[in-house]
């Protein structure tokens, strides 16, 4: 008996020391090498690195860019978001489900894509405004080339993350609240200013972070909008350094890296304090309440709501499908000029844009088939550990994915730069290096849901097999796999999707036959190859059209708000 | 002996006791029901017994030998107990038959043999024709029924219920006991059995233990906790016994002895060797109630309510002297009590409950 005891024991052990392991190796390593850089180049303790990135004036405009593009996509995603979210949750307005799916679609658009859309229905080569005889003279800048294009883009990229935040925040809201304050005489609008608002205030705030998080990290809408106009953020500063510099300005980029970290990390802080300011914990739960009925407004705001699915969707989208279509720069386009040439060259013929969908294609997935088997033990241990250290074990996993994706990226740079002792790999320069880096920073995608259909799930399902005399592992593969595989695959196809036109990692970790799609769609509207861009976007948002109706065909089988466009 | 230990058990979680040096023996083939109200600690004690929850001090021996204490925790997988939840726990991704065997196939049981013992654990349970459905096409009894056939089926030395009655609706629950005690008569398992319904208890155990806030308060048969309560806690508990204070006047003479309660003397049941003594208790049941005419001996007070039940009334009454001491007793058709109504009542016997401190 002693033997089969301390074989069962060694289960829980493997498993404990494989989960320690990973996260020293995806989340601590690299994160304590950034800082060490930082601090301890060299292994000697100084402050020469800090003292001059602080002394050079563009850390300081740039950082100053950051907040302001920061501040103001939050507020105008927070704005619409919000609105959105009680509109549809409080309001009797009808084809909800569409409306959801149109408006966290954008959600899924990688934001170098959603700015390349929006830079084709402006300016002067738009084909949109060419078609109806408004476009502006060439040569005349892009509007959206502009600090006020880059908050109006991260508005929109975020405005469905707020979204789903406040809207899961609402289907929590007991309808006893409302009807007891209405019942004290209250209006809609004192109802909703007096009870509601407040009470989301956790809700509201905690978005208001995580998309302030977001726009700070956020590297595609400034580079395509901010760096033809010499409008640099922290991220597009990292990115035009290095790409001039190479390793040699690794140090200086790192203290770029984690100045944009605390600028991160002060969001994340302050809404911990406001969140924590005053009770808004809701007691009980019980149907959501009756919807207010918006009567002779009901129309209106109903053309309103698919006005702006019009605006932040529909246009962008076709403006992209139709530079796809174009011949050259400043062809009008029609019927008989329209060409599928574009879609031609970037599949068959252009040898970096073939790579690039191989590479993404395998990145991506091998990213998300690991995660998923990864997912499962680790929320296991999160979800149903009896450790303390699990608390922290979720703040590791959190980490690489709440910090902005130019940290990580410096980070798996220093850490790769040099061959990996004892080993001698060297995977620096090689596709390798944006493996890590995926792996790194999206695992979490694949947790979070895990951990969610732990807590649906009976443990007793576990403990009637311990019982029954399965071991760990034993329980894992024919009885917990089974039940959790779905919500774990379900984050596996979210990871999927991001990583596969992902741009701010890869931008700084690719090299020559290691480029992505998100690289290269950088770089052919770099090179001024808006059509061929645009080519491959459309086939991008295409490809995350069909994924996630995949998604949703298995959508039944999944824990409730797995997949962030069903409502 | 396949019997089940509990040694002197106690479980803390952060400072509080869940279970406070509690000591229990199951003989080998008992049928033994824990009962207590919810938070008494007896789901702890399961998962305990269970080995999903290490004890703060004391130990746990199956069959003999033991399988948790301070330094040793043999995990639930090697304990060969079985476990029928009160959610029945059927793994919804497999048929019955597969929850059924899964035991015997993580033991290599090979294939012809699994199949058989399978078909055997269906059999006992009266559930042949059900083999392949899976459990969200059955019913809460015949689910239930699939449970239990799984913990059986890998010949347990013991098996532990949690409450397995509780998720099913009353008509279900009486036909349910019936299939429990008569599967312990036919396969002679030692059982222990988890609940916090009396009737249910009292139904098919051969002895309760009674818990309340970690403690064992009283283990005995059925009988016994009904007669004979140890302390005001079980008396009190058990069949809502109503507890009165009394002043003992005579020792204990053939099991009997005297008191005064609520002014009238009365002889009641006692344990051996109890004496004079000043505010005791005694345990009165509703059926030791009666209504007096005249001036007979007795005591006074009023009716505070009477509730109408169909062919009795429940009727809640204050005596004068005592005013927070509330009896309640039957009163058969033609029912005259009526709330703010005057009564004299006597109590007709009683149970002395030993003092404290004499368990």
């Amino acid at each position: 008996m002693t033997v089969a005891f301390k074989e069962r024991q060694g289960q829980q052990m493997a498993l404990t020391v494989g989960i320690v392991v990973l996260i020293v190796v995806l989340s601590l390593l690299p994160m304590a090498r950034l800082l060490q850089e930082v601090v301890l180049p060299g292994g000697r303790f100084s402050l020469d690195i800090i003292r001059s990135g602080l002394v050079d004036n563009t850390t300081w405009v740039a950082t100053w860019n950051t907040v302001y593009v920061g501040l103001g996509g939050t507020l105008l995603a927070l704005v619409l978001g919000v609105a959105v979210a009680l509109l549809v949750s409080l309001s009797d307005v009808r084809q909800r489900q569409a409306f959801v799916l149109c408006f966290v679609t954008p959600l899924m658009i990688a934001p170098q894509v959603t700015a390349l859309a929006w830079l084709q229905v402006f300016g002067p080569s738009s084909p949109m405004l060419d078609l109806l005889g408004m476009a502006p003279p060439l040569g005349t800048p892009n509007p959206l080339y502009s600090p006020e294009g880059i908050v109006l883009l991260l508005g929109i990229q975020y405005a469905p993350l707020v979204f789903l935040i406040v809207r899961a925040g609402l289907r929590k809201l007991p309808r006893e609240l409302v009807e007891a304050a209405q019942s004290s005489g209250a209006s809609w609008f004192r109802v909703l200013r007096t009870v509601i608002l407040p009470l989301m205030t956790p809700s509201i705030v905690g978005a208001a972070a995580l998309t302030f998080v977001s726009c700070v990290g956020n590297f595609g809408i400034p580079a395509f909008l901010g760096i033809p106009a010499n409008y640099l953020v922290l991220p597009t500063l990292i990115y035009q350094r290095l790409a001039g510099g190479g390793p040699a300005v690794l140090s200086e980029v790192a203290f770029l890296s984690v100045l944009i970290g605390i600028i991160a990390m002060v969001g994340i802080l302050l809404q911990d304090r406001i969140a924590k300011r005053r009770d808004f914990r809701i007691t009980s739960t019980s149907l959501p309440a009756a919807p207010y009925r918006l009567g002779r407004w009901r129309i209106p705001v109903e053309i309103g709501m698919w006005l702006l699915i019009a605006f932040i969707l529909v246009l962008p989208l076709i403006g992209l499908i139709l530079t796809s279509l174009v011949r050259g720069y400043g062809v009008t386009l029609s019927a008989d000029t329209a060409t599928l040439e574009n879609y031609r060259f970037v599949i068959l013929e252009h040898a970096a844009a073939k790579r690039a969908f191989v590479n993404s294609l395998y990145l991506s997935a091998t990213a998300a088939i690991f995660a998923v088997f990864v997912a499962i033990p680790l929320a296991y241990a999160i979800a149903w550990g009896k450790h303390r250290w699990v608390k922290a074990l979720n703040l590791a996993i959190e980490l690489p994915y709440a910090l902005p994706g130019v940290v990580l990226a410096i980070a798996s740079l220093l850490l790769f730069l040099k061959p990996m002792p004892i080993t001698g790999i060297h995977i620096y320069n090689t596709v390798w290096i944006i493996l890590y880096a995926y792996l790194a920073r999206f695992l979490v995608l694949a947790v979070r849901p895990t951990i969610t259909g732990y807590f649906q799930l009976d443990r007793a399902l576990e403990e009637a097999a311990q019982v029954a005399g399965a071991g760990l592992f034993t329980r894992m593969r024919t009885i917990i796999f089974p039940l959790i595989a779905p919500a774990a695959i379900a984050g596996g196809l979210l990871i999927f999707m991001t990583a596969l036109s992902e741009l701010t990692v890869s931008a700084l970790l690719w090299s020559s036959g290691s480029e992505t799609i998100g690289v290269i769609i950088f770089s052919f509207e770099q090179g001024g190859d808006s059509k061929y861009a645009a080519a491959v976007s459309a086939i991008m948002v295409a490809t995350t059209f069909l994924l996630m109706l995949l998604a949703s065909l298995f959508a039944n089988r999944l824990p409730d708000g797995v997949l962030p466009w069903r409502d | 002996m396949a019997g089940l230990s509990i040694h002197n058990v106690t479980k803390s979680f952060g400072g509080t006791n869940a279970l406070d040096d509690v000591s229990i023996d199951v003989a080998d083939g008992e049928f033994l029901a824990v009962l207590g109200p919810s938070g008494c600690g007896k789901t702890t004690l399961l998962r305990l017994i269970a080995g999903f929850e290490e004890v703060t001090g004391g130990r746990v021996s199956i069959g003999g030998s033991v399988v948790s204490s301070t330094e040793l925790n043999v995990p639930p997988e090697r304990r060969r107990v079985g476990i029928v939840f009160q959610n029945y726990a059927l793994w919804p991704h497999m048929s019955v038959a597969e929850n059924i065997g899964y035991a015997l196939k993580v033991a290599r049981v090979g294939r012809a043999e699994r199949e058989a013992r399978v078909k055997g654990a269906l059999a006992l349970v009266n559930m042949e024709q059900y083999a392949d459905r899976r459990p969200a096409n059955l019913s809460g009894g015949q689910r239930q029924r699939v449970a239990l056939a799984r913990c059986l089926v890998a010949e347990p030395s013991l098996v532990l219920f949690d409450e397995p009655l509780a998720n099913l609706d009353v008509h279900l629950r009486a036909s349910m006991e019936d299939e429990f005690a008569d599967f312990h008569k036919r396969t002679g398992t030692t059982i222990l059995y988890i609940t916090h319904d009396q009737a249910e208890a009292m139904a098919l155990a051969d002895r309760i233990a009674v818990m309340d806030h970690g403690r064992l308060m009283q283990l005995a048969t059925p009988r016994e906790l009904y007669h004979e309560p140890a302390n005001e806690m079980v008396a009190s508990f058990i069949s809502q016994g109503m507890v009165l204070p009394a002043d003992v006047l005579t020792d204990e003479k053939k099991g009997e002895c005297k008191v005064k309660v609520l002014g009238q003397e009365l002889v009641v049941r006692c344990r051996k060797g109890e004496t004079p003594r000043r505010n005791a208790r005694i345990c009165c049941r509703a059926s030791q109630i009666e209504a007096v005419t005249g001036k007979g001996e007795g005591f006074a007070g009023t009716i505070t309510r009477a509730v109408y039940r169909g062919g009795a009334a429940r009727v809640e009454f204050e005596p004068d002297g005592a005013p927070n001491t509330g009896l309640h007793f039957d009163q058969l058709d033609p029912v005259t009590f009526e709330a703010g109504g005057r009564a004299r009542l006597r109590l007709t016997s009683g149970w002395l409950i030993p003092a404290a401190g004499v368990a």
